[in-house]
């Protein structure tokens, strides 16, 4: 028998006829899917999360309305007009006029701009004020944690809502009332949260080792210590956000809030409570409107707190 | 245990004291006083006179603040400025019945209701009875509560005129105002019980429970159900702060003669006294109740010893 011809001479049998079939090592190594910051990771566990996408649309709109409200129907919040006072919802005022004839849809929008104003407020005292109270107070221990944690302890000690009615008493009652009283309790709660997180980090070895490449206290917790707390610190400001807004409405409510002719949700609220039984489109629309920020609120905070830690879902 | 009561008990007397002081000087600040110029102008100078020496209100200010430490330690709270003649301690005690009513009533439906919500949720886990619970629950957290008396008030008291509006009369009247208290109770606990139940449904002891053949109910009962509620108290200093926050407005709202309506009511004709007495009062009442709470963590769950109390 004869050996069969071969196809291809040995000079023709190059390297590059063949192809690796296995794996390449540059291959191997390569990273094929976009890298995932943990911000994007938890924003995609997020989205995932119909009630929180729900409530963030609900929350822009709100928003968006908040803000081009007041000037989309043409009057002014304070614009008494007495020969229109009581009109139920109707072409010309959307929702309605009050005893005053004022316009009812400028007058919530107006008073929706306040709640977010007390809910960046109070966001920014939680980060501003907690946050650097908490860490500071952990970071330094001691006896300068021990004074700062007695502060603390009195002010725990005294219900939230007693400090902030006998400063209203003090001065006049009024958007710069209840910040200032904001500004004295709001941040108790993410000041102690945010210490025995820290409390627990700074004996671990990171905390060491950049103690020991020369980080001063500063940059320990503002690089390092911070950064690991982060969502604990995003999760408790959301909480935060809905009982402040609360907080505010309750105490126009009462009447120890915003004066007339200032509109803020508590206030129409009250205002729609006095004429409920003739007049129930006064009380209903703000009360849909805070209802939708409240619940909103929470809703996304409870998504959030899944999506930035989820070692606490349930 | 013992120092650990001790030092708790320091610890509250120097608040209340620093409270107390805080609320003294505040009140002396304010603008307006209860007896206004205009009112007392009807007043001959000598009436005047005689109105402020009763009231202690010609001595000087340190005089002042002893005389009213000295009375606070006696449970002696001063006359109340605005209603003529009454003592503010006599004052509270007169209204504190309607106001323990309606925070009891708040408390039972909410603990009932919450528990028996929170334990079909954690049982029917992802369908529509859980949706719907955890629906109430997030609803009764953020809807405000004068938002929910007024709706209450409306539609259950005008519309349907079934219960009486804002009326003291009979039982009835206490109805719509312990519902309107107890939403976020029950929504507190509902939730809490659902995620604790669903916690413990996943135990091995659950397991056993129902190889040895316990009847459902037994097993819900008596191994899942005590289990899950050990935590509860974690939520308790949150619903005790609601439900005194609460009874200010709803109380107001449903015209119920308790001590939140006399705080708002006591603010809004610049009552010193009285407010002063109310403040003292709630936040007596608040610190007490938040170390009742943290005494019972030790009882119920002996891994927590408080003697060590350090962080």
């Amino acid at each position: 028998m004869k050996n069969a011809e071969p196809l291809l001479n040995e000079e023709e049998l190059l390297d590059d006829l063949f192809e690796i079939a296995g794996r390449r090592t540059e291959d191997s190594e390569n990273i094929n899917r976009p890298p995932l910051s943990a911000f994007k990771d938890s924003w995609m566990r997020l989205k995932k999360n119909k009630g929180a996408v729900i409530s963030l649309i609900v929350l822009s709109v709100i928003l968006l309305l908040a803000i081009f409200g007041p000037y989309m129907s043409g009057y002014k919040y304070y614009e008494t007009d007495y020969s229109v006072a009581y009109q139920p919802p109707s072409g010309e005022h959307w929702l309605g006029t009050d005893k005053f004839g004022r316009d009812q849809w400028t007058r919530i929008w107006e008073g929706t701009r306040i709640s977010l104003y007390i809910a960046v407020l109070a966001a920014f005292l939680d980060l501003l004020i907690g946050v650097t109270y908490g860490a500071v107070s952990a970071m330094l221990g001691g006896k300068v944690d021990n004074a700062m944690q007695r502060v603390i302890e009195i002010l725990v000690g005294i219900p939230n809502l007693i400090i902030i009615i006998l400063l209203i008493m003090l001065m006049k009652p009024g958007i710069f009332t209840i910040t200032v009283a904001m500004v004295i309790t709001g941040w108790v709660n993410m000041a102690r949260l945010v210490r025995a997180q820290i409390f627990k980090l700074k004996e671990q070895e990171f905390v060491l080792a950049a103690r020991s490449l020369g980080s001063t206290n500063k940059r320990l917790i503002l690089h390092h210590l911070v950064p690991n707390v982060m969502g604990l610190i995003v999760i408790n400001m959301m909480f935060t956000i809905p009982s402040a807004i609360f907080t505010e409405a309750f105490l126009s409510f009462i009447g120890l809030g915003l004066q007339e002719p200032l509109a803020s949700l508590g206030v129409l609220i009250n205002d729609g409570f006095q004429g409920m039984r003739n007049h129930f489109y006064l009380l209903l629309y703000p009360a849909i409107v805070i209802v939708g920020i409240m619940v909103s609120f929470n809703i996304l905070a409870d998504g959030l707190r899944d999506a930035l830690d989820p070692k606490m879902r349930k | 245990m013992k120092k650990y009561l001790f030092v708790r008990i320091i610890n509250i007397l120097i608040t209340l004291y620093i409270i107390a002081t805080a609320t003294f000087f505040l009140m002396k600040q304010l603008p307006g006083s209860p007896f206004d110029e205009e009112r007392l102008s009807n007043l001959s100078e000598e009436q005047r006179i005689e109105f402020y020496a009763k009231y202690g209100l010609d001595k000087p200010l340190s005089e002042q603040y002893v005389l009213y430490l000295k009375n606070l330690v006696q449970g002696d709270l001063g006359d109340s400025f605005y209603f003529k003649g009454q003592g503010v301690s006599e004052l509270i005690a007169g209204r504190i019945g309607p106001s323990a009513l309606l925070g009891f009533q708040a408390v039972l439906l909410g603990f009932t209701l919450g528990i028996v919500l929170g334990i079909i949720a954690a049982f029917k886990h992802n369908t529509m009875w859980d949706f719907s619970t955890m629906l109430v629950a997030v609803l009764g957290v953020s809807v405000p509560n004068f938002v929910f008396a007024a709706l209450l008030q409306y539609y259950v008291g005008l519309k349907l005129g079934i219960l009486p509006v804002a009326f003291w009369e009979s039982y009835s009247s206490s109805i719509m105002p312990s519902l309107a208290l107890s939403l976020i109770v029950i929504a507190l606990i509902a939730r809490f019980t659902r995620n604790e139940m669903l916690e413990v449904l996943q135990q091995d002891y659950m397991l056993t429970a129902r190889a040895k053949g316990l009847s459902q109910f037994k097993v819900i009962y008596k191994h899942a159900i005590r289990n899950a509620l050990i935590p509860v108290i974690t939520i308790l200093g949150p619903i005790v702060v609601s439900l005194l926050t609460g009874s200010l407005v709803i109380e107001n709202i449903f015209g119920v003669p308790g001590i939140g309506s006399l705080f708002v009511d006591s603010i809004k004709v610049n009552d010193y006294t009285t407010i002063m007495g109310l403040t003292l009062f709630y936040s007596a009442f608040f610190v007490l109740t938040m170390l009742v709470i943290d005494l019972l963590y030790g009882v119920i769950d002996p891994r927590i010893r408080i003697s060590g109390a350090k962080e």
